[in-house]
C-alpha cells in the first residue's frame, strides 16, 4: 500500500520536520516502494504524478527547484504507463515513478538551459542517454531543476534565474551546484532526482539536503547529453529517500554507451544485490591526515558512522592520504581550464543567445559577455590563463601531475581498506550570502568532495543524522574506481545504523 | 618556471586573456577580475610545495583504447534541426556578421 504519512501536509509542518533527523528518509514514499505500489495496482502512476505535482504547487514558489516543470508531459506519460500496465505490459523497473533531471541534460524539444542567460530558450534536438534510459525504465518525468550556472557552483547561488532554497531551512542554500536536483526530492516534488557531479556537486547538495547522492565511477554512466563543463570529470548520479533506491537508479541508468568516448565498455554492475550483505570483514578507511576546517558536528557524525560499521563487524583502518588538500588547487586549475575550452562553443552562432556586433569577433565578446555569470566568467578566465603561451606548464600542467600524485595516494590507501569514510561537506548548509564575496571560501566546500573527481573513483553521500541548528549532516563513503558494490554495501550499512 | 609564477596579474594581463577568452568584460568586473585572479593563483602556489619532478601527468581517470564505430550510415539530425535554434538563418545557412575585413 501507498502510505499516506505526512506527505500532503509536509508545508505545514515545517517545525516538526526540522527536529526529525529522518525527515527525508521516513516522510515520503522511496521509488521502490512506488514501484510496488504502482505495479500490484495499489495505487497508479497517474495518482503519484498528482501527489508530488500537489506539494510542487505547495512549495516551489519558496523553493525554486525547477527551471521549468513538465506537467502536460509528465501527465501524459503517466496516463500511457497507466494505460500499459492496465493491458498486462512490463513498463520497466521505474515505471510511474516521478523523476527530476539536472537542467544541463540534454531533454528533446524541452528547453535546457543550464541556469545560463547563454542558452535562455535553447531546445535541444535530441535526448541524453540517461534521459533515454529513464524513460525505457518507466520513469515520469516532471521538470527541470535549477542548478548554478553550467553546473560551477557550491550552493546555486550563481543560477541566472534565482536561487535554490533548502526544504529544510528556506534561509539557507541546498548546496550546489545540483541543488535543485537536491532540493526537489527533499521537498517530496519527485521521488528521485538526477544531477551531475564535477567536483561534488551531487554529493555536496545531497549532504546539505538530507537525501542520498551517488558519484559513479567515471565512465560508469554515459555523458552523451550532458553538457559538459570538465569532461574529464563530469559524471551523471542520482539523488534518492534510500539507499536502496540509489542503487536501483544506478543500476538502471549504469552501462556502456558507444555515443560517449570515455564509456567503461562494460554493463552496469549488479548493486541492490550487494544491500543486505552486510559489513562484516570489510576494511573501512578513517583518514588520519584529514585537511582541517570541519564542524565539530560533522565530525561527531562520521565518528558515530566508524562506531556503527565497527558494531556490524567491520574493522577501521588507518589510512593517509597527503596529498588531499592539494586537490582543490588541482581541481580549480583542471576544472575551469576544460571549461574554458568547453564553453567556447557558446558563440552566438548557432544556438542560444546572440548580441549583434559589427563583425565577428565583437559579436562573440558581446554576447559571452552578456549571457555568462560572474562564476563563469571568472572560471573561463582562470582556465584561459592557465592554458595560454607561457604559463601551461606552470599551472594546468602542473595540475595534471598533482593529479596523478592524488590518484596514487587513493590507490595507496584501497591496498589496505575496501573503502573510506569522510564527512561529504565540512559544514552543514550555510545562509545565503556568506560565502559568495570570496571565491576560495566557496571552493573550500569542495574539498572531500573534489579528489575522487580528480582520481575518478566512486563515491556517495548518506545522510546520517544531524549537526549544527538540527541540520541534515551527510557522511562520505569513496570506494575505488568500480567499487560501487562495496560502496553501497557500506551505504546500506550506514542507513541500517540510523 | 618560479619566473613565470611571480608574473604579477595586471589589468592588462586580464584584458589580454579576456581577448583570448572572446570574452567582453566592464570596467568593474576587470578590476574585480584582476583582484581575484591574483588572489586565486596565490593560493594555487601551495603545489608548487610538492617535488613533481617524475610524475606523469594524468590526463583521464581510465585511459581507454581509441574505439572506432562501424563504418555504415546512421540517422543524425536534419539540416532543419541543425538550423531551428539559430539566431539568424540565411538560405539553409548560419548568419553571421563580417569575418573579414576588420582588426582581430
Amino acid at each position: 500500500m501507498l502510505r499516506p504519512r505526512k506527505m500532503a501536509d509536509f508545508g505545514y509542518h515545517r517545525q516538526s520536520v526540522l527536529m526529525s533527523n529522518e525527515m527525508s528518509n521516513s516522510s515520503f514514499p522511496t521509488v521502490i516502494e512506488l514501484v510496488t505500489d504502482i505495479r500490484q495496482g495499489a495505487t497508479t502512476a497517474s495518482a503519484v504524478l498528482e501527489s508530488h505535482l500537489s506539494r510542487i504547487d505547495l512549495r516551489e514558489r519558496d523553493i525554486h527547484a525547477f527551471n521549468v516543470v513538465t506537467v502536460e508531459k509528465a501527465r501524459e506519460t503517466a496516463a500511457r504507463i497507466d494505460s500499459d500496465i492496465a493491458a498486462g505490459i512490463n513498463c520497466g523497473p521505474l515505471a510511474g515513478v516521478p523523476i527530476a533531471l539536472k537542467d544541463n541534460m540534454c531533454t528533446r524539444g524541452v528547453p535546457t538551459t543550464c541556469s545560463s542567460k547563454i542558452l535562455e530558450g535553447w531546445k535541444p534536438p535530441y535526448d541524453a542517454t540517461v534521459v533515454t534510459r529513464l524513460q525505457q525504465a518507466g520513469a515520469v518525468i516532471v521538470g527541470k531543476t535549477n542548478l548554478d550556472e553550467f553546473a560551477m557552483g557550491s550552493s546555486t547561488e550563481n543560477s541566472a534565474f534565482g536561487p535554490t532554497r533548502n526544504p529544510f531551512d528556506t534561509s539557507r542554500v541546498p548546496g550546489g551546484s545540483s541543488g535543485g536536483s537536491a532540493a526537489a526530492v527533499a521537498a517530496g516534488f519527485a521521488a528521485a532526482s538526477f544531477g551531475s557531479d564535477t567536483g561534488g556537486s551531487i554529493r555536496q547538495p545531497a549532504a546539505l539536503c538530507g537525501v542520498v547522492g551517488v558519484k559513479p565511477t567515471y565512465g560508469l554512466v554515459s555523458r552523451y547529453g550532458l553538457i559538459a563543463f570538465a569532461s574529464s570529470l563530469d559524471q551523471i548520479g542520482p539523488f534518492s529517500h534510500s539507499v536502496a533506491d540509489a542503487a536501483l537508479l544506478l543500476e538502471v541508468i549504469a552501462g556502456h554507451d558507444p555515443l560517449d568516448s570515455t564509456s567503461i565498455p562494460q554493463s552496469a554492475p549488479s548493486l541492490q544485490s550487494a544491500l543486505s550483505q552486510g559489513v562484516k570483514g570489510m576494511r573501512i578507511g578513517r583518514i588520519v591526515d584529514l585537511p582541517e576546517g570541519s564542524e565539530p558536528e560533522v565530525l561527531a557524525r562520521v565518528d558515530v558512522a566508524f562506531e556503527a560499521l565497527k558494531s556490524a563487524g567491520a574493522t577501521i583502518v588507518d589510512v593517509t592520504l597527503p596529498s588531499l588538500s592539494f586537490g582543490l588547487t588541482a581541481y580549480y586549475l583542471i576544472a575551469p581550464a576544460e571549461a574554458s575550452s568547453n564553453l567556447a562553443r557558446y558563440d552566438g552562432v548557432r544556438y542560444g543567445l546572440r548580441v549583434d556586433a559589427e563583425d565577428i569577433n565583437a559579436m562573440y565578446g558581446a554576447t559571452r559577455g552578456a549571457g555568462f555569470g560572474d562564476e563563469v566568467k571568472r572560471r573561463i578566465m582562470l582556465g584561459t590563463y592557465a592554458l595560454s603561451a607561457g604559463y601551461y606548464d606552470a599551472y594546468y600542467g602542473k595540475a595534471l601531475k598533482v593529479r596523478r600524485v592524488i590518484a596514487d595516494d587513493f590507490a595507496r590507501a584501497y591496498s589496505t581498506c575496501d573503502v573510506i569514510l569522510s564527512p561529504t561537506s565540512p559544514t552543514v548548509a550555510f545562509p545565503f550570502g556568506s560565502k559568495t564575496n570570496d571565491p576560495l571560501t566557496m571552493y573550500l566546500c569542495d574539498v572531500f568532495t573534489i579528489p575522487s573527481n580528480l582520481s575518478g573513483d566512486a563515491a556517495m553521500s548518506v545522510p546520517f543524522g544531524t549537526g549544527a541548528h538540527g541540520l541534515p549532516v551527510g557522511v562520505q563513503v569513496l570506494a575505488p574506481a568500480l567499487g560501487e558494490q562495496p560502496m553501497f554495501r557500506v551505504a546500506a550499512e550506514l542507513e541500517r545504523a540510523l | 618556471m618560479a619566473s613565470e609564477r611571480s608574473i604579477k596579474i595586471t589589468p592588462e594581463v586580464v584584458t589580454k586573456v579576456a581577448r583570448l577568452a572572446r570574452l567582453n568584460l566592464t570596467a568593474e568586473e576587470l578590476a574585480r577580475t584582476t583582484h581575484q585572479l591574483a588572489d586565486m593563483l596565490e593560493h594555487f602556489r601551495d603545489i608548487d610545495k610538492l617535488d613533481l619532478a617524475d610524475v606523469v601527468p594524468m590526463t583521464q581517470p581510465h585511459p581507454l583504447k581509441n574505439i572506432f564505430r562501424q563504418d555504415v550510415v546512421v540517422a543524425g539530425l536534419s539540416h532543419q534541426e541543425v538550423l531551428d535554434n539559430a539566431p539568424a538563418t540565411q538560405d539553409g545557412r548560419f548568419r553571421v556578421p563580417p569575418t573579414i575585413g576588420f582588426d582581430v
